[in-house]
């Protein structure tokens, strides 16, 4: 095992990269629009209703028309389709579309494609989107039962499924076990991150959350989920949908906001890895698709860990914010929990403010794309815990699978 | 044994193709095997066509001693969270083998109270079904 590990970091280090200075995106393209429709837990609409009503409310938050989208990109996991979206909003054509994969790991994902599409001219006014009636319909967290005997679909599920090793929290759980072993990490460190995010979500009145405090007493006494994880480790479910318009900065001075720049967008698949079971891994108590993601975006951007001044970390469990904490280079490889104990060091007034709206935790999971809208509040200055005078945010999409991350700058 | 299973709700089957077919094989027979490469003798599970150090693919099935140790585990115990035809709580475990290779599984006659990271453990065969023998693993003598 430590040879096979010493082999893949020699390949590694013989990887040749595009040079940063021919990276055509940083400092090129921008954010100008964002809408969402409200986030509940049973939206009574069609998810391609809500796509549409976040796209438009995205294009008007712009100041564009629905004539000026030239180009669409979508979640593979998202049942809408763009031929559909298109008729539905009266867009006259689209030249530039296609979807990303990996359920949340699409969510900067779609920024990359939509950056890459502008930046090279490919497209002038490209729309991301996910519309989702995920509490009401089919909820990720819960297995639908079989009432006859079914062949796993692939070798992967072949070997989680048989065994009941079935759902998401229980995947995060089995990386969470061996981290909290390893490093010492301990649940009332977990529970200072659901309670700073729930704080945020308290000052939101958008947030699913919205005055409903959270305290160490309430963490400790609700379900466990799967062990290690209890009910406020795992994001709430969600019926919602969120939009985001990128185009390039040039554009963005005739338009109605302050334009969040796109400093850098990366996506990062990692070797010997699976679908949020990669346990066959040297060393699982870290995320080796944030780490490379973290490498090239900071590559690309220019920017550093310590120029960052608030982030949106994806936090579809909490345990993944002290692993991205080190992955993105926050703090040391096993201090990611220290960090966040007491919460003070993530809260609005602490070093680095981590998950602004509530994030996933707290505010609404639509798969990432309200961390992106809430990365581009505080680029504008209109978050509801905005970090004064915010010049850069971090983002990060799903992790566990391939991943992607974006820095904005005011 | 530990696990129950509802048995209006049957256990999803392993996905045999050609790449791991040797596997499940041996699992049927009630051996345990992971694949080996015959040129640089790399060990990998899952099984895949090609070996990811040498990308050689002449491999064999190589003999496992059984026995390992638990990397790591989570315990099943909210019904909604879990595969709704076993009954919770269960343990889904990672094994290191002595080889090197680990294995996702399930604990064939321990609790969450009898195990913990490190535990010595070896294999079992588990003959759920006419269909279905998977590998699980039992408490050893260190």
């Amino acid at each position: 095992m430590a040879m096979f590990d010493q082999y893949l970091a020699r390949r590694y280090r013989t990887t040749v990269r595009p040079r940063p200075e021919d990276y055509k995106i940083r400092d090129n393209v921008a954010i100008v629009g964002i809408g969402q429709t409200e986030f509940s837990r049973d939206s009574g609409r069609s998810e391609c209703q809500m796509a549409c009503e976040s796209i438009k409310a995205a294009v008007d938050d712009a100041g564009l028309r629905i004539e000026d989208i030239d180009g669409l990109v979508k979640f593979a996991m998202d049942y809408t389709d763009e031929m559909h979206i298109v008729s539905a909003l009266g867009i006259p054509r689209l030249n530039y579309f296609g979807e990303c994969g990996w359920g949340g790991g699409a969510s900067c994902a779609t920024i990359v494609h939509a950056a890459t599409a502008v930046a090279t001219g490919a497209a002038k006014c490209v729309v991301c989107y996910r519309a989702m009636n995920e509490r009401s319909g089919r909820r990720y967290g819960r297995v639908p039962g079989v009432e006859q005997v079914m062949i796993s679909p692939n070798d992967h599920f072949g070997s989680i499924m048989p065994y009941g090793f079935a759902t998401p929290p229980s995947w995060v759980a089995m990386f969470a076990t061996r981290y909290m072993h390893e490093f010492g990490a301990t649940s009332e460190q977990l529970a200072s991150v659901c309670i700073v995010l729930r704080e945020y979500a308290c000052r939101n009145p958008k947030a699913m959350f919205y005055g409903k405090p959270l305290t160490l007493e309430d963490y400790r006494t609700a379900r466990m989920i799967v062990e290690p994880l209890r009910l406020f480790d795992c994001c709430v479910d969600t019926d919602g949908a969120v939009a985001i318009i990128v185009t390039t900065k040039e554009r963005a001075k005739d338009l109605k906001q302050r334009p969040a720049i796109i400093m850098g967008a990366t996506q990062g698949i990692a070797t010997q890895g699976e679908m949020m079971t990669s346990v066959y891994r040297p060393r699982i108590s870290g995320i080796p698709e944030s780490w490379y993601t973290a490498q090239e975006l900071w590559r690309v951007s220019g920017v550093t860990p310590r120029d960052i001044n608030v982030v949106q970390f994806y936090d579809a469990f909490s345990p993944l914010i002290p692993m991205q904490l080190e992955e993105y280079g926050f703090c040391g490889v096993g201090e990611g929990a220290a960090f966040c104990e007491g919460g003070d060091r993530i809260r609005l007034d602490g070093e680095l403010p981590c998950n602004t709206s509530g994030g996933h935790l707290s505010e609404a999971y639509i798969h990432g794309m309200n961390l992106i809208s809430e990365g581009v509040r505080q680029i504008r200055g209109t978050s509801t815990s905005q970090v004064k005078d915010a010049e850069l945010c971090l983002v990060t999409g799903g992790l566990g699978v391939p991943t992607s991350a974006i820095v904005l700058r005011r | 044994m530990v696990m129950e299973y509802n048995p209006a709700i049957p256990l999803l089957r392993p996905h045999v193709d050609i790449d791991n077919q040797g596997f499940w094989e041996a699992i049927r027979q009630h051996r345990l095997v992971f694949q080996k490469c015959k040129n640089c003798g790399l060990l990998v599970h899952r099984p895949r066509p090609m070996c990811p150090r040498c990308n050689s693919m002449e491999k064999e099935w190589a003999p496992s001693t059984g026995r390992g140790v638990i990397y790591t585990w989570v315990n099943f115990v909210y019904a909604n969270a879990a595969y709704p035809g076993i009954k919770v709580p269960y343990l889904v475990v990672v094994v290191e083998m002595e080889e090197g290779v680990r294995i996702i599984s399930n604990m064939y006659d321990s609790k969450r109270e009898d195990i913990h990271i490190g535990m010595p453990v070896e294999v079992v065969f588990d003959d759920i079904a006419e269909d279905l023998t998977l590998p699980k693993f039992k408490r050893r003598a260190a």
